[in-house]
């Protein structure tokens, strides 16, 4: 369907693709010097997957060591490292990436641009994130050990950090640095290479998402980079921003931190929601409901994420006027966010559907990501938050926004566009099989953790009462099974783009819309050199 | 599709719902752990709980709504079954529809979640003071009004247990990891207001029959009180990560009737006398 009438001068830029073929021939050339953005997206992809998988082993670590009360493997001070790493790794090494990743595939090829605005940047931007991670990593083997007082980095605590803990700091700059300038990228890209006639609010939702997550990370990440300085300072320097006994206030790092770090949640889910909007009309063969609704309330989480961020430390002893206002700021969060989950339903609701894996994983995502969100309306009680602040509670609720969330996400991201990508077909048993395993071991592994919280287990401990014995070792086997089933989803991939002997058609899937599914599969190197001319919103129409 | 189709479809989803709510809310208890938050011997806890349960069970009113809906389009729906696509993109009435009950339940759940915690923040009126000092990894507590002040750590038993390859079964402990050697000795029916503060770094003061934590930051001195109806032994644990033993600093209230309070604190002040 999409390439109907209405794309009639998309089909020259199709005559255009032939010409614009022109790959770097040297491995060299091609991969460290590229601008191009769909080598750069790929680069992005490949290494948030390596550490995707690299923070998965380090979450094994952690769910052996849990798997049954008393220290078996690990010492305490290595279990800490493990959380903290498992913690930095996952949010700005694999799905903040990953999300980068796929805004430089598709944010051009789906408003109709030759390539992102300034790809020379999009180059430094990938490529620093190796050595970030590199230097990262390496504190693990230091002599004084890596960070281990948890991603939040709160002091005084992380100040006892041995000297590994300005290389920390280093690499927390340097892919802040990075995450700017992708940023920038993106929305220097959006705002000025829209093919003629892509209003705004005729763009697909992915490249909405994308354009307000640019601006929170734009936002927040420098004021991450800020509280990590004053860190520095502190622990070398012999400045006294956040020590007690200097006249400095260790209350007031956290209220630094979560400025940065509320917005940082919707910076991993708001390109999800893009996604699960985009995947949800084309399965469901109907236009999404309630575009205009979408984008605002896609602004309206963006902008109440800035003013709740003191509901992750009700328990600081703040004032009870404080106390209150985040209280209800963060219950109105749900508004948005409902308006959004209710929005998919309807756009399922009198489709004909059909369950291929991108399918299957946006569903998964919306039935578990409204789960953790559930939890999270919870978590906003004040009174309540008393009781499950810093508990297994809290631990099974970010989790499920952000693994069956976020990380659903972006495998159905992953099965919807790598036919586009490669031009192959992945194979839809295996994508389903993968899908079934981790949609099961996903509750296995997390949906117990709220039992252990309520009952009492606080989070980030190596060793437990044996009260909390059956769901910690039930919650293991879940980990355990879900990690090993991530193995499958690298050989569905592999597969995809080296062995299938299934070509894929431009369309790819019967009711996919958007300028994306009009070039080839795979697009050419260069792709919309004449930029096509759009007249009506994709994801709205009904046709 | 018939209209009656669909109403036993969605009949059948909303019964596998339930089933499957009550199997994940209810069949666990039945292992005999802990699943759900306990009411606690405070009436600050017994808030907390009330108000935990009427969340709860809000969202999971929700989550069988939204589910149901969802799960019958997916049945009914499909292209397998012939279903043609709609071609609606928008109903104005239903997004205003969809907007304004989840304000209206928010308000419903933010009047008893206000009246919680202004009672929770009340501490005026307290009988007697304790002062809570966390270290890196035991607390030290201070009755101001007594005189009387110790430091409380975990109990040997399960310190051995507990170290990498010790070889002894934690099950073989009483309480292990939440038991101390000095327990914090209160007593019942009495207001008590906590100062709490820390020495090192950030630790929480946590004990749940007591129905909060609150965190304690060097060079603050945060405020709480309790009030506790019933007598008997309550464990807890630091609830903000302090380093490699976090893990490993637990707290036992021991709440007392008055009189037998009353004796235990003469017999203190007895021993410390005796000790200077």
């Amino acid at each position: 369907m999409s390439t109907d009438i209405s794309y009639e001068d998309a089909s020259e830029a199709h005559d255009e693709q032939d010409h614009g073929d022109h790959k770097p021939s040297g491995f060299l050339d091609r991969w460290l010097f590229t601008t191009n953005h769909k080598d750069i997206g790929t680069l992005y992809l490949i290494f948030s997957l390596t550490m995707f998988l690299t923070g998965g082993a380090m979450a094994m670590v952690i769910r052996a060591e849990l798997f049954m009360p008393g220290l078996q493997l690990v010492e305490p001070d290595f279990f800490n490292q493990m959380t903290t790493m498992h913690a930095l790794v996952m949010v700005f090494g694999a799905v903040m990436p990953a999300w980068v990743g796929f805004a430089n595939w598709l944010i051009p090829m789906m408003i109709g641009a030759p390539d992102m605005a300034l790809p020379r940047m999009n180059n430094w931007s990938f490529w620093i994130l190796p050595f970030a991670f590199t230097m990262l990593l390496s504190t693990l083997f230091m002599d004084s050990g890596g960070p281990a007082a948890g991603w939040t980095l709160y002091p005084p605590l992380v100040l006892q950090t041995g000297t590994s803990f300005a290389f920390v700091v280093f690499a927390v700059h340097m892919m802040g640095v990075s995450s700017i300038m992708g940023s920038i990228n993106i929305i220097a890209t959006i705002f000025n290479m829209r093919a003629p006639g892509m209003r705004l609010l005729r763009m697909p939702m992915f490249v909405w998402t994308w354009l307000i997550t640019a601006f929170l990370l734009i936002a927040v990440m420098p004021v991450l980079a800020g509280a990590v300085t004053m860190l520095l300072t502190d622990h070398f320097f012999g400045t006294n921003f956040f020590n007690a006994a200097g006249g400095g206030d260790p209350v007031m790092f956290q209220h630094i931190f979560w400025f940065f770090g509320h917005p940082e949640v919707y910076i991993m889910i708001l390109p999800a929601f893009g996604v699960i909007s985009e995947i949800l009309p084309t399965f469901s063969r109907k236009p999404l409901f309630g575009y205009g609704s979408m984008v605002y309330a896609t602004a309206t989480i963006a902008f109440l994420s800035f003013i709740v961020w003191a509901h992750h430390m009700f328990t600081v002893g703040m004032p009870l006027q404080g106390e209150l206002f985040f209280m209800y700021a963060t219950m109105l969060i749900s508004v948005p966010t409902g308006v959004k989950v209710f929005n998919w339903v309807a756009t399922m609701w009198q489709g004909s559907m059909t369950f291929e894996t991108p399918m299957l994983f946006a569903i998964g995502f919306v039935v578990l990501f409204t789960i953790g969100g559930l939890s999270g309306l919870m978590l906003a009680i004040t009174a309540a938050d008393f009781q499950y602040h810093d508990t297994y509670f809290v631990v099974a609720h970010f989790h499920y926004v952000l693994v069956p969330g976020s990380v659903f996400a972006l495998m159905a991201a992953t099965y919807y566009w790598l036919p586009k990508f490669t031009g192959n077909m992945y194979s839809e048993k295996w994508g389903k099989i993968h899908f079934w395993l981790s949609a099961i071991f996903v509750n296995v592994l997390f949906f117990p953790q709220h039992y252990l919280g309520l009952a009492g287990m606080p989070r980030r401990i190596p060793d437990y009462s044996p009260q909390f014995a059956d769901f910690n070792m039930i919650s293991s086997i879940g980990g355990f099974a879900f990690g090993l089933t991530q193995l499958l989803f690298v050989g569905v991939v592999w597969h995809c783009a080296f062995r299938s002997k299934v070509k894929a058609t431009p369309e790819v899937w019967e009711g996919s819309r958007g300028l994306e599914w009009t070039l080839d599969s795979p697009p050419a190197y260069h792709s919309f050199n004449t930029p096509p001319e759009v007249t009506h919103n994709a994801l709205s129409r009904a046709d | 599709m018939k209209k009656e189709n669909t109403v036993i479809v969605a009949l059948a989803v909303l019964a596998a719902l339930i089933a499957a709510t009550w199997l994940i809310l209810v069949a666990p208890g039945l292992t005999g752990n802990e699943i759900n938050m306990t009411r606690g011997v405070t009436q600050q806890s017994g808030d907390h709980f009330d108000l935990h349960m009427i969340v709860l069970w809000i969202c999971v009113v929700i989550g069988i709504g939204v589910f149901t809906v969802m799960f019958t389009s997916i049945v009914l729906h499909r292209k397998s079954r012939g279903h043609e696509a709609a071609k609606f993109s928008h109903s104005t009435k239903a997004e205003i529809i969809w907007t304004i009950i989840p304000v209206l339940i928010l308000v419903v759940i933010a009047v008893p979640a206000t009246t919680a915690l202004v009672r929770m923040e009340d501490a005026s009126g307290a009988e007697m003071t304790v002062k809570i000092t966390g270290f890196q990894w035991r607390w030290k507590y201070e009755y101001l009004d007594q005189d009387i002040s110790f430091i409380s750590s975990l109990d040997p038993a399960s310190n051995a247990a507990r170290q990498l390859e010790s070889g002894i079964a934690p099950e073989s402990v009483d309480n292990y990891l939440l038991d101390v050697d000095h327990p914090l000795v209160l007593p019942v029916g009495r207001k008590i207001k906590f100062l709490i503060t820390a020495d090192d770094v950030i630790h929480s003061w946590w004990v749940p029959a007591l129905g909060w934590k609150r965190d304690a930051i060097p060079g603050f001195v945060n405020q709480a009180w309790t009030n506790i109806d019933e007598p008997g032994t309550y464990r807890g644990q630091c609830a903000e990560l302090c380093g490699k033993d976090h893990g490993f600093m637990p707290i036992v209230v021991v709440a007392l009737p008055e009189n037998e309070f009353d004796s235990w604190v003469s017999e203190q002040l007895a021993e410390q006398g005796a000790a200077q």
